[in-house]
Formats: structure tokens, sequence, C-alpha cells
């Protein structure tokens, strides 16, 4: 396995040599030599921060998840926008309880990630067995409906994308 | 034709930064107003980004790229930092508004 021991995480090696380039704004040869020098040192030297390997057994799905939850925020700051603006005492704010399918660690990342940027609600706490997120949703009508959308629009395209470990 | 698209989508993120900020004054409680700068800014900044971005590429010469980047740092820190702020403040119990729905078990 050398090319485990030189390329801990072959995902992140490419993403920071593109994130190099752009911070750079150029593809000078120098700077494409040095960037991926860098890609290939910083996995290297925390790779013991990240011990389990991050399986995307879809990356055109995750794609599509980017596409998707851009078009959510979207919909969803208009919502909001209309709540902050209208009279507040209509508001009913509350805490749910979302009960975790993924077990992924980088999957319930991206999911929590997902639910905080889409607005109206953010993820608050992650209970210790994982199982649970702790949700705090800026107006509540139906806490079942909540669930159920989240669960459909996020939480079941990443259980596709990411392998459990 | 370009300056209309331009105008629009400024005046679009200025509208939802404005939002946000209303948010920020006028809700109630910790939590809710935690709400107004996570929220409104992502589609505030990231309309004013895209504007910035379109503008740059076609008036001086190469693309920039610099927005997509600041775009994708914004949408990774700004829900961390919403997390970590409402896990601190349920820890030290921040006070919440009376109708806060609480968990049902």
């Amino acid at each position: 396995m050398m090319f485990r021991r030189v390329f801990p995480h072959p995902l992140l090696t490419l993403i920071l040599w593109a994130i190099w380039l752009l911070l750079n704004n150029s593809m000078d040869p120098g700077h494409i030599v040095l960037g991926a020098a860098l890609a290939i040192f910083i996995p290297w030297l925390t790779s013991s921060y990240w011990p389990e390997q991050i399986i995307i057994r879809h990356p055109w799905m995750l794609v599509l998840y980017i596409l998707k939850v851009l078009y959510e925020i979207l919909v969803a700051n208009a919502v909001v926008a209309k709540l902050i603006l209208g009279p507040q005492k209509r508001l009913n704010p509350g805490f749910l309880h979302y009960e975790l399918q993924l077990t992924s660690p980088v999957g319930i990342s991206l999911l929590a990630n997902t639910i905080s940027l889409t607005p109206g609600t953010v993820s608050c706490d992650l209970s210790k067995d994982r199982r649970y997120l702790l949700i705090h949703a800026l107006h509540i009508d139906d806490v079942a409906e909540i669930k159920a959308e989240i669960h459909r629009k996020f939480e079941k395209p990443l259980l596709e994308i990411f392998v459990a470990c | 034709m370009l300056e209309w698209i331009l105008a629009i989508l400024i005046i679009v993120g200025a509208f939802f930064t404005l939002v946000g900020s209303i948010g920020l004054f006028k809700l109630p409680d910790f939590y809710m107003r935690l709400h107004g700068p996570t929220k409104a800014s992502t589609l505030g900044v990231g309309a004013i980004l895209i504007a910035s971005a379109i503008h740059f590429s076609l008036k001086t010469d190469g693309v920039s790229l610099h927005e997509i980047l600041v775009t994708l740092f914004l949408f990774i820190t700004a829900p961390v930092s919403a997390h970590l702020m409402a896990k601190a403040a349920i820890h030290i119990k921040v006070k919440q508004v009376e109708r806060t729905r609480q968990l049902e078990d």
C-alpha cells in the first residue's frame, strides 16, 4: 500500500491543490508545483487526525446534492425573510430531536451543516451515541413534517453517498 | 444588460443581508436571533459574491475565482460557528422565549 502511505487522503489532496490555485488565482507552473507539494505534505502531516477512510460511493451524486442544497437555501431564504419581517407573535420556535439513520461521521457533519445552512433550522447538538441531532427551529407548524422533510431532502441522498463505517 | 443583472444581484444580496440584520435586532431570544445572520447572510453574501465574480471576470482579463473560495469558506464556517454558539447557549442555559417548544421526551 505504497499509494496510501504517500496519499492518506487522495480527495483531500485534490481539494487542497485546487484551493491553493484558486487562492493565488493563477495557473503558473510555479504555483502548480508548490500547490502540489503542499497538497501532498499537509494530508500526510495531519493524517493522524483523520483515522478513518472517507468513502464516497457516488461523487456525481454529491455534486447533485450540493446543487439541491443551494436551491433549498434559495427557497428557504424567502420563507425565513417573510417570517422575520412578519409579526413575531406568530412565530413558534422550538427544539426537536432528529433521529439519525446516517452512521458515517462525515455524513453526519454534512447533514448538520446542511440543516444549519438552510434557513429556519440550526443544528445545536449531537448526542454522545451519535444517534440524535438536536435542532432548533425558528417556526414549527408540525414537528413530524419538519423531520420528514429533512429526511426526504437531505438525509436520504447522503445515505446513498456515504458508506457506513 | 449585464449592468442590470449585476444590479439585481447586488440589490437581492443587500436585501437579504438587511433582513438578516433586522432579524438579529428584533427576534426575542438568543436561539431565534441565531437564525438571522447565519441564514439570510448565506444568500445575501452569495448573491453579492456572484455579482463580483461576474463583474471582475468580464471587466478584466482572466476569470476571477476568488469569490468561489469566499463562498466555500463562508458556507463551511457559518454553520459550524452557529452550531457551537447554540451548543454553548444550551450548556449555560440561556433564557428562551416562553412559548419555545420543548422536547417531547
